[in-house]
C-alpha cells in the first residue's frame, strides 16, 4: 500500500535521452498500466522505479518519502520479470524464500510467508520442483509468489504475460486482477498490449518516445484521446483518420474538407484554428456505417472481408489510396472487390489539429 | 548425431560403429598395455609382451612404494595441481565476472590483455622469469611453480569463464538485486552455481598439462624432495632402465588420478562443451 510520485524525471544512456522528464503519481491501492510501443521507454521507467537503473535527474517519492537514491531492495518494491529470471539451480521452496533470507529472517517467518503466499497461488504442491520442471504458468507464479513474500508496497511488474500462450495469458489476466483485488497493494504494470492495459488498469499511462502522451482510466482514453497517438494506439481495430483542410472559418464555426472529398462544418468555442490548417479526422472502426447519410459519406473498394458471424471486418481502400477499417456488428454481406459507400457521425468523431492535440468540438 | 545414424543396421551406422570402435581401441590400447605390463615382471615384459600377466603381483607397486620417491613426487605433483587449479578457479571466475557482468572503463583492455596471454608462449620468457622468481626467493619451491601455473592458464580460464558467463540472463542479477542480495552474493549464489559445468572444464583442460608438465620443474626444481611426478619419473628411468615392470608401475600411477577426475567428471564436462547448443 502505497503512493508514488515522479517528478521530471529523465534517464539517458550514454548522452541519449530516452525518458524525457517524466511526471507521474499515482495512489494507493491503484493497478497502473504502461503501454506504449517497443523502445517507448515504459521498460525503463519501470527500472527507474525499481533501482535497477539510476535515473538521471528528478526524484522519485514513495508515500512522501524519497527513495531515488536508495538501493533497490531498501525501496519496498517487489518485480516480476518478463522471463521469470527464477533461479534455476533452486527450488521452488528457495526461490520464494531467497530475499527473506537475504534480509535475514527467522526460519519460522519465512516459512509461514512462503507457505501463506504459496497458497494464494495454488503452489503448495510444487514447493521442492526445480524451475525446469514446471510450466510456463506455474513459472509465473513462483515470480509472483517470489514478489508477494516480501510483503512489498508496490508491485512491478515487466510484461509478464508476454511469455505465455494466448489461452493461458487470458487466464493469467484474470488471476492478476483478482490478486491485486486480494492483496490490496498498488502495482505498475508494463505491457505493449492494449487488450491487457483496458482490461487489467484502473489507470492507463501511454508513452511514446520517452514522454508520457496521456494518464487516465481506461474508457477516459477510448473515448476522449488527448491526441492522435494516443487515439491509434488504444482501440484495436485501430481508429482510422482521414486528412483534411479547413477550408471556412465563421466565429466559432469552422468548415472542414477532407482530402477524400468528404466535407463537413463544426463548432468549436476553444480553438484556434485558422483557414488552411491540416486536421485528421479520427472516426472509429465501429463508428463507420456502410451505406449513406449521417455527416459525411466516403465511398471505398473492400479489399478484405473477415466474417466471423457475430462481426465483419471490411478493409477498405478509398480512391485516393486511404486504406480503412470497418468493424461491423453482425453479418454484412460484402465481398472482396466490391464498391461501398460508408458513412461517419461527428458525435462518435475526433478532430486533431496541426500539433496532432485533441480538438473539444461539437457537430 | 541423428542425421547421420538412421537406424540401426543401415550401413553408415555399421560404418560409424567400425570406425569408433576401432578408435577407441586404438586410444585404449596404450593405456592397456602400460597398466597391464605393471603387474608383470621384467622377464615376462620381454617373453610374452602381449598376453595378460600371469598373476596380478603388486611386486612392482611394492618397491615403488618402499625403495623410490614416486609417493612424495605423487604428493608434490597432487599438491602443485590441486592448489593451482584451484587458485585458478577462484581467480579466474572473479576476474571472468567482472570482465563479463560489469561495464566499466578499460574493461575492453584488461580482456584484451588476459587474450594476449594465450597468443604468447610463456616458455619463451623463461629466463627473465626464472630471473624473477630466484628474486622472490622461489626457486626450489612448489609455491613458485603454483605461481607459474597459475599465472600461465589464467588467459584460458577468464577466456572460457567469460564466455559461460556472458550467456547468463541479466534478469537474474537484476532478480537478486531486488531481493536484496549484494553484488558478492549474487555472484557466489546465484551466478557461479550456474556455471559449474564450465568450472569443470576449465579445471580439467587445466589440470592435465599441470599434472604432466615436465619443462617447468626440469628447470625451477633442484631438490629431490620437491620434484613432481613427470619429472621425477624421468630420473627413475635412468635408475631403474632394466625393470620395466617398475617403470610402468610408476606410470600408472602417474596417469590414474587424471584418468579418475575425468571418469568422475565426464558427464558435466561434456554438458559443459556442448552447452548452449541445443536450447
Amino acid at each position: 500500500m502505497a503512493t508514488i510520485e515522479l517528478r521530471d524525471v529523465t534517464k539517458d544512456f550514454g548522452g541519449v535521452q530516452v525518458i524525457h522528464g517524466a511526471n507521474l503519481s499515482v495512489q494507493d491501492n491503484e493497478f497502473v498500466v504502461f503501454v506504449g510501443p517497443s523502445g517507448c521507454g515504459k521498460s525503463t521507467l519501470l527500472r527507474l522505479l525499481s533501482g535497477l537503473e539510476e535515473l538521471s535527474s528528478g526524484e522519485i517519492y514513495i508515500d512522501g518519502e524519497r527513495i531515488d537514491h536508495l538501493p533497490p531492495a531498501r525501496r519496498g518494491l517487489a518485480m516480476v520479470f518478463q522471463s521469470y529470471a527464477l533461479y534455476p539451480h533452486m527450488n521452488v521452496l528457495q526461490n520464494m524464500s531467497y530475499a527473506l533470507k537475504v534480509a535475514k529472517k527467522s526460519k519460522q517467518e519465512i516459512e509461514e510467508k512462503v507457505h501463506a503466499a504459496a497458497e494464494i497461488l495454488q503452489l503448495t504442491e510444487l514447493l521442492d520442483r526445480k524451475p525446469k520442471a514446471l510450466s510456463g504458468g506455474q513459472r509465473q507464479r513462483v515470480a509472483i509468489g517470489r514478489a508477494i513474500v516480501r510483503d512489498p508496497s508496490v508491485f512491478l511488474f515487466d510484461e509478464p504475460l508476454s511469455n505465455l500462450d494466448a489461452k493461458l495469458r487470458v487466464q493469467m489476466r484474470l488471476e492478476l486482477t483478482n490478486l491485486h483485488k486480494q492483496l490490496q497493494s498498488t502495482m505498475i504494470y508494463v505491457t505493449h498490449d492494449q487488450v491487457e492495459a483496458m482490461t487489467m488498469a484502473d489507470k492507463i499511462v501511454v508513452m511514446r518516445a520517452g514522454n508520457i502522451e496521456q494518464v487516465g482510466p481506461p474508457l477516459e482514453l477510448f473515448n476522449k484521446p488527448a491526441n492522435k497517438f494516443v487515439a491509434g494506439f488504444i482501440g484495436s481495430p485501430a481508429m482510422n483518420f482521414f486528412h483534411g483542410q479547413v477550408v471556412g472559418v465563421n466565429n466559432a464555426t469552422y468548415e472542414v474538407k477532407l482530402e477524400n472529398g468528404a466535407q463537413f462544418t463544426f463548432t468549436a468555442q476553444n480553438s484556434n484554428l485558422a483557414e488552411g490548417d491540416e486536421v485528421d479526422l479520427g472516426v472509429r472502426p465501429e463508428d463507420l456505417q456502410p451505406g449513406t447519410g449521417g455527416h459525411g459519406t466516403m465511398a471505398g473498394t473492400a479489399t478484405a472481408v473477415e466474417r466471423l458471424g457475430a462481426q465483419t471486418y471490411v478493409y477498405l481502400r478509398s480512391p485516393i489510396e486511404e486504406s480503412m477499417i470497418i468493424h461491423h456488428a453482425g453479418d454484412l454481406d460484402v465481398q472482396s472487390g466490391e464498391q461501398i459507400d460508408v458513412s461517419f457521425d461527428l458525435k462518435s468523431c475526433h478532430l486533431f489539429g496541426p500539433d496532432e492535440q485533441r480538438i473539444e468540438f461539437e457537430g | 548425431m541423428a542425421n547421420v545414424i538412421k537406424k540401426p543396421g543401415d550401413l553408415g551406422s555399421w560404418l560409424m560403429h567400425i570406425f569408433l570402435g576401432a578408435n577407441a581401441v586404438i586410444m585404449l590400447y596404450p593405456i592397456l598395455m602400460m597398466a597391464l605390463s605393471s603387474f608383470k615382471t621384467n622377464k615376462e615384459i620381454f617373453t610374452s609382451p602381449f598376453s595378460l600377466p600371469r598373476s596380478f603381483s603388486l611386486d612392482n607397486f611394492a618397491v615403488i612404494w618402499s625403495q623410490t620417491n614416486v609417493p612424495r613426487y605423487f604428493i608434490n605433483s597432487t599438491i602443485v595441481t590441486g592448489l593451482s587449479v584451484l587458485v585458478l578457479l577462484v581467480v579466474g571466475t572473479m576476474a571472468a565476472y567482472a570482465l563479463s557482468r560489469y561495464k566499466f572503463k578499460g574493461n575492453i583492455m584488461i580482456s584484451l590483455f588476459f587474450l594476449s596471454g594465450l597468443m604468447l608462449p610463456l616458455r619463451l620468457a623463461i629466463i627473465p622469469l626464472f630471473i624473477q622468481l630466484k628474486a622472490l626467493g622461489l626457486v626450489d619451491n612448489l609455491l613458485g611453480l603454483i605461481c607459474i601455473y597459475t599465472a600461465m592458464s589464467l588467459p584460458a580460464t577468464v577466456f572460457i569463464m567469460t564466455g559461460f558467463l556472458r550467456s547468463l540472463p541479466s534478469e537474474l542479477e537484476d532478480s537478486a538485486r531486488m531481493d536484496g542480495a549484494s553484488e558478492f552474493r549474487i555472484m557466489v549464489e546465484i551466478m557461479v552455481p550456474l556455471i559449474t559445468p564450465a568450472m569443470v572444464i576449465a579445471g580439467i583442460y587445466n589440470a592435465v598439462p599441470i599434472w604432466n608438465d615436465f619443462f617447468f620443474p626440469l628447470i625451477f626444481i633442484q631438490s629431490p624432495e620437491w620434484k613432481t611426478l613427470a619429472q621425477g619419473l624421468t630420473a627413475f628411468f635412468g635408475e631403474y632402465s632394466v625393470n620395466y615392470g617398475v617403470l610402468y608401475a610408476g606410470l600408472t600411477l602417474a596417469a590414474l588420478p587424471i584418468m579418475l577426475v575425468f571418469i568422475v567428471q565426464s558427464r558435466r564436462f561434456i554438458a559443459g562443451m556442448t552447452a548452449g547448443a541445443i536450447k
